[in-house]
């Protein structure tokens, strides 16, 4: 046994020093009030919300009408809810009958599952593959019917919601391995490949959406042989993906450019090959590192369908210009109607934006330390 | 020792003949000739920018030669892609810096290769890389991400990678290069016990120790050409070229 000095000072472990301040009027202070230009930022900010943001609860809460038949029932001076109540079901599934709306809800529904259910990277694989195919076919059915006692309904009345989200959701399906292509032939050393991809894009960025869907809707029927019709619907939305393809591929070149030499030279060296080196070390790492401006051009292309209204199909915003001609809710309920339609395009983009922002975390762990 | 290495080493797996090569105008390779025989450690040493890098970087085409004749295992190098995945697979190289896949795990990066081009299952696999990650002593960071490693365990896990593909060559392209002085040694040792194993090795280094250690032949190049080879011992004492003095004599300075 030896003796230990129990006397004797051990040096104690220093603390990491804790923050002076602390409690909410201390933060107040040291954040809203900590100098006199802040002050005045402060206050400033603080009139403007006092100004604003009662008018804005009195117009849409405490003066608003929330049932109604017609327009008339709308007289208190704020807003006019039952419009929305009225014709929301009109602004969500446009002319497509009115009994059979439960076919497009459940075509949005299942749309909606399938989107979230490929968020899950677990599944990511052949049964997510086998999922959006039979998802797609059972979308098809209720769309069209004529089966299983549903009416028939035509293309052309496939309006608002639905819409939106077949082309948004197709259109960035294929536009995304288009792009991915585009981008791998543009720095192939094959010049014809090269010249291809280049032309391809630079050609197709360079025009106006507007005026690709114009060809779509107008020009392509005339150049096909009589007698050959391809859908209005398909022909869209070939021209969507095409076009979003373009912008998609400069982003996916700008994440194959940033892969250093010796990612390459490692996958060489290993005998990888060259689909197998793009697959499995170049693409997830240039995808990785360019997902904010992905999302950004996935959000924006899910908004550009809202083009479509100029070649006469009716999106959820089509539907909702529709719904505003109603004689019965005369007196412009603008701003109901886009609000209602914006909050919806809102929640698809946020969603959006939040599971990009989850994909980020995930698949850069490899650069956290 | 030279004896049994005699014995040891075998039929020649590399050769180059009378390789040249030119980046642009400028030639990097004037006329190399080297063998490499089954079970040899060649050591390739030189001033910066002697070429070295380019001819072993030649060996597994990461760089196209433009004349002569490189045969490595029987198979000659040309544009033809079979041959020259078929020479990669028998070839593993390490780099000066690492390229260790930065998006998978250690594990990951060892067993891609084996899975995606040796055809193993998965098990097998990893069975392998573990056995191997256990040899270049770091088994406990199998799951971590290279970039979470310090250099030397980096290093470390980039010959692990190689090794997993079971090659019957590997060239080593100034492996300790871009480490701290204090993470050399943990590399050069998992090379030599590497090399005591009676691996074929081409090494590019500045580490004249470990040369002395494991080399069976050690080559000079200057200015694309090799000026001088011969075993360690002679190498070393008796350099014959007046380049390979002042190389040896400012390299051995400090």
């Amino acid at each position: 046994m030896t003796d230990i000095d129990v006397t004797q000072e051990l040096p104690l472990p220093v603390e990491r020093p804790r923050p002076v301040t602390s409690g909410p009027i201390n933060w107040l202070r040291a954040n809203l009030f900590n100098s006199i230009p802040n002050t005045i930022l402060t206050l400033a900010a603080l009139y403007l919300l006092a100004v604003t943001i009662p008018p804005v609860i009195r117009w849409a809460l405490v003066d608003a009408t929330w049932h109604g038949q017609t327009g008339r029932a709308c007289s208190a001076g704020g807003a006019c809810w039952a419009f929305i109540a009225e014709k929301g079901r009109f602004i969500l599934f446009g002319r497509f009958p009115y009994e059979e709306h439960w076919r497009p809800l459940f075509a949005v529904a299942i749309f909606v599952a399938m989107i979230v259910a490929s968020c899950d990277r677990r599944l990511w694989g052949r049964r997510l593959a086998i999922l959006w195919l039979a998802g797609l076919i059972a979308v098809g059915v209720l769309m069209w019917g004529g089966i299983f006692g549903m009416t028939y309904v035509d293309t052309s009345l496939w309006n608002g919601l639905p819409l939106t989200l077949i082309f948004a959701t197709f259109g960035m399906a294929f536009a995304f391995p288009l792009a991915i292509l585009l981008a791998l032939g543009r720095r192939s050393r094959l010049p014809a490949v090269r010249a291809i991809c280049v032309g391809y894009i630079e050609l197709v960025r360079g025009v106006p959406l507007i005026t690709l869907l114009f060809m779509a809707s107008v020009m392509l029927p005339l150049f096909l042989p009589t007698g050959m019709t391809i859908d209005k619907l398909l022909r869209t939305q070939v021209a969507f993906a095409l076009f979003a393809a373009a912008y998609l591929a400069e982003i996916v070149r700008g994440g194959l450019q940033a892969i250093t030499r010796g990612q390459f030279e490692a996958a060489d060296s290993l005998g990888l090959g060259y689909w197998r080196r793009t697959r499995l070390i170049v693409l997830p790492q240039a995808l990785a590192m360019v997902i904010p401006p992905l999302v950004n051009s996935f959000i924006g292309t899910f908004k550009g369908t809202s083009l479509v209204i100029i070649i006469g199909l009716f999106d959820l915003l089509g539907a909702a210009n529709a719904a505003l001609t109603d004689t019965n809710w005369q007196g412009g309920f603008y701003i109901e109607a886009y609000v209602f339609t914006a909050a919806i395009y809102w929640t698809f983009c946020f969603f959006m934006s939040r599971y990009s922002q989850m994909l980020e975390r995930e698949f850069n762990k490899g650069r956290q330390r | 020792m030279t004896s049994a290495g005699e014995t040891r080493v075998g039929e020649p797996i590399i050769e180059l003949r009378h390789v040249d090569k030119w980046f642009g105008d400028f030639q990097v390779l004037k006329g190399i000739d080297l063998e490499v025989k089954k079970g040899e450690r060649v050591v390739v040493c030189g001033p910066s920018g002697s070429g070295k890098s380019t001819m072993i970087r030649c060996i597994n085409r990461l760089e196209e030669h433009q004349q002569g004749q490189i045969i490595v295992a029987g198979i000659e190098l040309t544009a033809d892609v079979k041959n020259v995945e078929a020479i990669r697979r028998e070839v593993g190289m390490v780099f000066q810096q690492f390229n260790l896949f930065p998006h998978l795990t250690v594990l990951q990066n060892l067993t891609l290769a084996p899975i995606w081009v040796r055809k193993l299952p998965r098990k097998e696999a990893e069975e392998t890389a573990r056995l191997y990650l256990e040899r270049v002593r770091i088994p406990e960071q199998a799951d971590k991400y290279p970039g979470q490693l310090s250099g030397g365990q980096q290093q470390r896990v980039a010959i692990a990678r190689s090794l997993c593909m079971k090659p019957e060559i590997m060239l080593f392209d100034e492996p300790t290069s871009a480490l701290d002085p204090e993470m050399i040694k943990e590399v050069l040792d998992v090379m030599i016990e590497l090399a005591q194993e009676g691996m074929t090795m081409v090494c590019v280094t500045h580490e004249m120790g470990f040369a002395r250690t494991v080399a069976d032949t050690m080559v000079f190049m200057d200015r694309g050409e090799i000026v001088e080879r011969g075993p360690p011992q002679e190498f070393f004492a008796n350099p014959k070229s007046d380049r390979t003095k002042l190389f040896l004599s400012q390299i051995l300075a400090h």
